[in-house]
């Protein structure tokens, strides 16, 4: 966003990659679309492709040649996309504006800090972003869930009506879900979705939303934009009185460092690679790393909760088949809706919506008649029966995902390992992350919420419900991919690294435009509020730059 | 994706002289098999879908490895082929390659690679102990009836375990190995993968399962007809085209 808006400012950008080009319309790059045969291993996770083979994504939670390491019972996960893009490649599009109590969580439960901008100062961004980019979504009055300038929504899929009636029977709300796909056409360069269920491999005529191809292609293309791709920056340089006077990097393929020069550095590495990145420009002016008088640099490290559940609906089964793929994931969703209420935690969460008539892939078939058990018949065998089961349970199940806000915490944090380096000789991230008793009782109350709605739905639940010895199935900090707050903003200079325009504080021409200056992170995904803050910050910049005061 | 014309064929009558030292007998192969011999269609050796340089290297390094000899190879196959037989319209196991498939994931995954071993050994001292020969060597009746005994796995027999554990690990390789291709899409009457317009559940579909859409949630859906006009909106947020 950041590239987008400087160069369409009139600046000259260099965009420094640490992976390849990518391009999900040529076919050397092109996953969408493909059959599951195409796949040796049908479309199977990886190392290198966790969320299977088909996945736009190149990166994951191992990246060969650059560990990350955790203190003793730490559990951190991290993912790193390496690609032009990056994460946005790889998300669910899932695009929620934050609430007027999402930036004031302190003056509400005395826990974390308020942001020191409201709703009120992002709003404009919000709604400019919605415009540009494109996202799916129905204007309902909630106050915390604001409404937004929306495409229309895709009508539920036949499990989602399931859930829409079970969810009602409980006074729960439900709601079109909000996602960056065009279900209607923006302009003329980007395509209008032509329903494939597949965003998570990119898509060709770029319906969904990544910022390679929706901002990044376009910023290209305007000429005021040098791309270095397989290039990894390590540090931010500086001079004597501590500004920055631009960055180094190493080149992947000639392996070796480069240093390049700019007037003003902007870093959106994503939350933790940024903050390494500052931790590791260490200067006489910046002993401690770049931006980090305050000492606060990778603190304030905090991730959503999550937990998820499903059931197999016995109304659904012997379905009619018909192409029912959709968007990748929900069409409807339940914002956070108990606000006002007395809880033994504080913050909320929301419910994704999962299940229908997916394609087979790697997995398909497994366990292929364990819904007999439900039926009183024997689960097992061979022969052409199983051909009837496979029918017969296809498309049945309902599952649910939450996502929570969880409590950023001082001492949750990533730091330097003065131990390890890559292979790039950069030092590694080590984490230090647990999660409290707010999150630990938030996932008992998403276990027993799902379970009410998946049997409201008309659900037979599946598995069993994990116990407190499981933190009743919370995550692990990291899994859910949403780190944010390693950089986090403020107006206090001792206890903060940027000021609200995402500015640091120790050198003014240093910018960090991803989920570091988060200061909380709310129930939602954080990508819409990382575009928005970024574009606010790219305005920034150009006015500064023109008052001459960068 | 006309792999038909060459299949891949292992003569059970070339595998006879399997010698099975612990019984110190030679475990010939009767004349089960129709014409003793077990054919299926190979899988490619080359795939091109997107992959990194890395990848593809990954890929051709695993594709060029064996893991399986060729006994173990035809017992899976046999097994396959009784799971999900290819006497049916929409073709089986063997029509859609499955043997090299479970090939591949066991090249693929450490973590099968054990198990499947074990199993194929469990198996044929079972068949051994139990009819004398090895798993392919018995009859065709003699396998069903091992394969009874394996292939629930609610029977609770102690010395049955590691059989029931293994048949069910192939089960699901050989469903999943299957119906990722296009016979078994055909089987299954799979509709989607390609380019379309959502609009909705069928009618009849909503009248089976007495479900029907709100007409204030369909006001906030799509109107297909106009979605390749450019959106524009008036200031309270309202979608006006």
């Amino acid at each position: 966003m950041a590239t987008y808006q400087l160069a369409n400012a009139g600046l000259r950008v260099a965009l420094i990659e640490a992976g390849p080009f990518y391009d999900p319309a040529s076919d050397q790059q092109r996953t969408q679309l493909r059959y599951p045969w195409e796949s040796p291993r049908r479309g199977a996770g990886t190392t290198r492709r966790p969320f299977g083979d088909f996945n736009a994504c190149l990166g994951g939670w191992e990246i060969e040649g650059e560990p990350f390491t955790t203190t003793p019972g730490t559990e951190f996960m991290w993912w790193r996309a390496r690609m032009l893009g990056g994460r946005t490649n790889h998300w669910g599009r899932i695009s929620l504006r934050f609430g007027p109590l999402d930036f004031k969580r302190r003056d509400i439960d005395g826990l974390g800090d308020n942001w020191p901008i409201g709703y009120e100062d992002i709003k404009p961004y919000y709604d400019k972003v919605d415009k540009l980019i494109g996202v799916f979504g129905s204007n309902e009055g909630l106050y915390n869930d604001p409404d937004g300038f929306f495409l229309p929504a895709p009508k539920p899929r036949l499990h989602e009506l399931y859930y829409i009636d079970g969810a009602r029977k409980l006074g729960v709300p439900v709601i079109p879900a909000r996602k960056s796909v065009l279900t209607k056409r923006i302009n003329d360069e980007r395509g209008v979705c032509f329903y494939c269920r597949q965003c998570d491999r990119a898509c060709s005529i770029h319906a969904d939303f990544s910022s390679s191809t929706a901002l990044i292609y376009p910023a290209l293309n305007g000429g005021q934009v040098d791309l270095f791709t397989n290039c990894m920056v390590t540090e931010v340089t500086t001079n004597g009185t501590g500004r920055a006077t631009g960055v180094t990097y190493i080149d992947k393929q000639d392996r070796r460092v480069h240093e390049l020069s700019g007037r003003t550095v902007v870093l959106a590495a994503s939350a933790c690679s940024s903050a390494r990145i500052l931790l590791n420009s260490r200067s006489p002016a910046h002993p401690d790393g770049l931006g980090n008088n305050s000492g606060h640099v990778g603190r304030y490290l905090h991730d959503s909760t999550g937990a998820s559940r499903a059931a197999f609906i016995p109304d659904l089964i012997d379905r009619d088949i018909y192409n029912e793929d959709g968007v990748n994931g929900m069409h409807v969703y339940t914002p956070w809706w108990l606000e006002d209420e007395n809880l033994d935690f504080t913050r909320g969460y929301h419910l994704e919506i999962g299940g229908g008539m997916g394609m087979p892939s790697y997995g398909f078939g497994f366990a292929v008649n364990q819904y007999n058990q439900f039926f009183g018949e024997r689960v097992g065998g061979y022969g052409n029966s199983l051909r009837d089961d496979i029918r017969r349970y296809y498309g049945a199940r309902l599952s649910i995902a939450c996502r929570g806000e969880s409590v950023p915490q001082y001492n949750n944090y990533c730091e330097l390992d003065p131990n390890v380096v890559d292979e790039w000789g950069m030092p590694v991230l080590r984490f230090n992350y647990q999660w409290t008793q707010h999150e630990i009782n938030q996932a008992r109350h998403m276990q027993d919420t799902m379970e009410a709605l998946l049997e409201a739905s008309g659900g037979i639940l599946l598995g069993s419900k994990p116990g407190a010895d499981d933190d009743y199935g919370l995550t692990k900090p990291g899994e859910i991919i949403h780190e944010v707050g390693t950089t986090r903003m403020g107006s206090n200079r001792e206890t903060s690294v940027t000021n609200e325009y995402c500015q640091l504080h120790d050198a003014n021409n240093v910018f960090v435009a991803d989920a570091g200056p988060f200061v909380s992170q709310a129930d939602k995904n954080p990508t819409w509020t990382i575009m928005a803050l970024a574009w606010r910050t790219s305005d920034y910049i150009v006015e500064q730059m023109n008052q001459r005061n960068l | 994706m006309d792999r038909r014309e060459s299949l891949k064929t292992l003569f059970l009558a070339s595998l006879g002289g399997s010698l099975i030292a612990s019984t110190g007998c030679t475990a010939g192969i009767p004349t089960a098999n129709a014409g003793n011999r077990l054919t299926w269609t190979p899988l490619p050796t080359e795939y091109s879908y997107g992959r990194t340089e890395t990848e593809q290297a990954h890929d051709a390094e695993l594709l060029s490895q064996t893991f399986f000899s060729n006994h173990e190879l035809v017992t899976i196959a046999v097994l396959c082929d009784i799971i999900l037989p290819n006497d049916h319209p929409n073709g089986g196991a063997l029509d859609a390659g499955v043997p090299d498939f479970v090939e591949f994931m066991a090249k693929e995954r450490e973590n099968y690679k054990v198990p499947l071993r074990r199993g194929i050994m469990w198996l044929d001292k079972h068949a051994i102990d139990r009819y004398g020969a090895d798993f392919v060597g018995i009859t065709e009746q003699q396998r069903r009836a091992i394969c009874d005994s394996i292939a629930w796995p609610d029977v609770e027999d102690a010395e049955l375990q590691p059989g029931i554990r293994f048949f069910s690990l192939l089960r699901d390789l050989t469903m999943t190995g299957y119906y990722t291709t296009e016979l078994g899409f055909r089987d299954l009457g799979y509709q989607g993968n390609t380019p379309n317009v959502w609009d909705g559940v069928p009618e009849q579909v909503l009248r089976r399962h007495g479900k029907q859409y709100d007409p204030e949630w369909l006001a906030k859906c799509v109107d297909q007809s106009r979605r390749d006009i450019t959106a524009e909106w008036d200031d309270d947020m309202n979608l006006i085209t």
